[in-house]
């Protein structure tokens, strides 16, 4: 697998390597732009998340790589080709739907083995590349059940398996943990990335959770209307953020104005440390007022307004947190210029 | 159902007179026998008149609900009303309008001669010394176009429940157009097509209306004789164990459909 892809982090740049490159994509819908000019390059064996909120563009642009829809614009070259046109049966990729769209009248074992046979493969190596893929889902001993004999999780491992089995260059994965219930798409999302490591495919993820996006790839892309913000890791992303949209997406996010022109700071929740003796030397402060305490279990979020009106937020575990801390307490809310990050964008 | 149980006693009974409906219960099973000797031909030219009409009518009805469902858009709901409304008429005033149209002066049998198609379709049996009125083909023609809306509109509600989602899957999974269709379509399809069959079957089966109007003596429906043993020849009994027979026949149908649905509803071993 592949941690570090070859070249910078944030570059859109197609290398030839690339499994999946979108170069100036835009599609209308009317009058309404679903994605404008967007250009995003995935390498081999990368988790690469598309992430963003609902109507930014990220399903189409994923239904445009399967070839569902066609763009009005720009080029999608799958492995090198250029698929622009082709036909869904026709691309080296797969999709894993959002209600996951099994064939109700089919088994298990015949939902897998539809894509192998479709590429009339020989009866015994679809029974090798079936039964393998069902190893890898955990699901071997189900193959003879129909899909509504599944609970939610046994179905998304089926979708998963329909999918793989055709060893495509990629796997597409739209929301594919948002019909979950919350503890299942904890287990189930572990299980994404074990299964991402084990067949070593090209995952790319659409998905507007971004706990999910941030701790399953290896890099992520935030979307916002129709285009495309900003191309990172995880940790690039949170605490490097080009603008305050990415920032906001990605957590909870301090915006402090800075100068005249506009600028903003981020200073993420966490990065506070809140104290009755004021900032020492080499840190900054700010004096503020305790608004609301929400205990969240393994860390208190305290929501607190400043001279100015300016609301922030800091999040620490309780043990951290000074004692008898009530709401309208005064203190110091203080921080290490170095955790903190000038945005290059202003407000959107 | 009571209507029905009522004609079991009367199927075993005997007219008191030739004269009159009055009849005696005398447990006279022969009245089977007799009707299914004298009238079994009849009732297998029914059933196959229906079966004929029934096939031609998924032929033009399968595409049909194909094309309302998956590329009906928008018009959809006038495309059904366009199938439903010619039902919401008479179908006697139906069968009078095809007389009309299948007549020696019209327009059918005029396009058949501009097409110089006259021979072929006489030798083929479809017409009768150039006549269409009093053929067979008139009497199935009646009947398909009198079943082809309880065939569309089982298969439209199958189909409808098909998630086009599911034909995306199949494409996605290198199906092409023709494999996505049998592959999904069609066994999908199939629980809105046993229902579509038995609602046609078993009116056309049953119909008076186009072998009376459309058809020659030798085109009478088992319906027609029910009638005729009836009204004219006065001998209730024997209608009334004809039409049971028929009944048997239907349930029969009806039964066989249904067992077939509940294996393919089962689940696997």
């Amino acid at each position: 697998m592949l941690t570090e892809p070859a070249r910078e982090n944030g570059s859109i740049e197609a290398l030839p390597s690339d499994v999946i490159a979108l170069r100036n994509v835009s599609r209308r819908y009317g009058d309404a732009a679903a994605i404008e000019d967007l250009s995003l390059s995935i390498a081999a064996g990368e988790f690469f998340s598309l992430l963003g909120p609902s109507g930014c563009g990220k399903t189409t642009t994923l239904r445009l790589i399967a070839g569902f829809d066609r763009p009005q614009a720009g080029r999608i070259l799958l492995q090198g080709r250029d698929l622009t046109e082709a036909p869904p049966h026709r691309r080296p990729v797969n999709l894993v739907f959002q209600n996951y769209a099994l064939f109700p009248h089919l088994s298990v074992w015949d939902n897998v083995a539809f894509g192998p046979r479709s590429q009339r493969l020989t009866e015994p190596e679809i029974r090798r590349r079936v039964g393998e893929v069902l190893e890898v889902v955990r699901l071997p001993e189900l193959a003879r059940r129909r899909p509504h004999q599944l609970s939610g999780g046994q179905q998304q491992r089926v979708a998963l398996a329909r999918a793989l089995v055709n060893a495509p260059a990629a796997l597409l994965l739209d929301e594919p943990l948002a019909a979950l219930d919350p503890d299942l798409r904890r287990t189930m999302r572990s299980e994404l990335k074990r299964i991402q490591r084990e067949v070593g495919i090209t995952f790319l993820l659409v998905t507007h959770d971004r706990e999910e996006a941030l701790s399953l790839s290896d890099r992520l892309a935030v979307l916002h209307g129709g285009r495309l913000e900003q191309v990172g890791t995880p940790r690039q992303l949170y605490d490097h953020p080009r603008s305050a949209v990415v920032a906001t997406f990605l957590g909870a996010a301090n915006l402090l104005p800075e100068g005249a022109a506009g600028g903003l700071r981020l200073l993420r929740p966490e990065r506070l440390r809140l104290s009755a003796s004021p900032p020492t030397e080499g840190e900054r402060g700010l004096r503020a007022r305790v608004r609301e305490l929400a205990f969240q279990g393994a860390t208190v979020e305290v929501r607190l307004c400043c001279a100015d009106d300016l609301p922030l937020i800091a999040i620490d575990t309780s043990a951290a947190l000074p004692e008898n801390l009530r709401i309208g307490t005064e203190l110091w809310c203080r921080w290490d210029p170095a955790d903190s990050h000038l945005l290059e964008a202003s407000l959107p | 159902m009571l209507p029905l149980l009522a004609l079991v006693p009367l199927s075993l009974s005997e007219p008191l007179s030739r004269f009159g409906l009055d009849t005696v219960f005398n447990g006279r099973i022969a009245n089977y026998l007799e009707v299914l000797q004298t009238y079994g031909p009849i009732l297998v030219r029914s059933f196959g008149f229906a079966a004929i009409a029934t096939a031609l009518g998924l032929v033009l009805a399968y595409p049909l609900a194909f094309a309302i469902r998956f590329r009906g858009g928008r018009w959809q709901p006038l495309l059904i009303g366009l199938v439903v409304l010619p039902s919401l008429t008479s179908y006697l005033v139906r069968a009078i309008a095809w007389t009309s149209l299948l007549g020696d002066n019209g327009p059918v049998l005029a396009l058949v001669e501009a097409l110089g198609l006259t021979g072929v379709l006489d030798g083929l049996g479809v017409l009768r010394d150039g006549r269409l009125l009093n053929t067979a083909a008139a009497v199935i023609l009646g009947l398909t176009n009198n079943l082809l809306p309880f065939l569309v509109l089982p298969l439209v509600v199958a189909m409808e429940r098909i998630d086009p989602r599911l034909l995306e899957a199949a494409n996605d999974l290198h199906a092409g157009p023709l494999r996505s269709f049998v592959q999904v379509v069609w066994p999908l399809s199939l629980p809105g097509l046993g229902a579509g069959i038995l609602l046609s079957l078993i009116p056309a089966a049953g119909d008076v209306v186009n072998p009376l109007f459309l058809g020659g003596p030798n085109e009478r429906m088992i319906a027609n004789t029910i009638d005729n043993l009836l009204l004219v020849q006065l001998q209730a009994p024997r209608a009334a164990a004809l039409t049971l027979v028929l009944m048997a026949l239907i349930t029969l149908a009806v039964l066989l459909q249904l067992r077939g649905r509940g294996i393919e509803e089962l689940p696997l071993p």
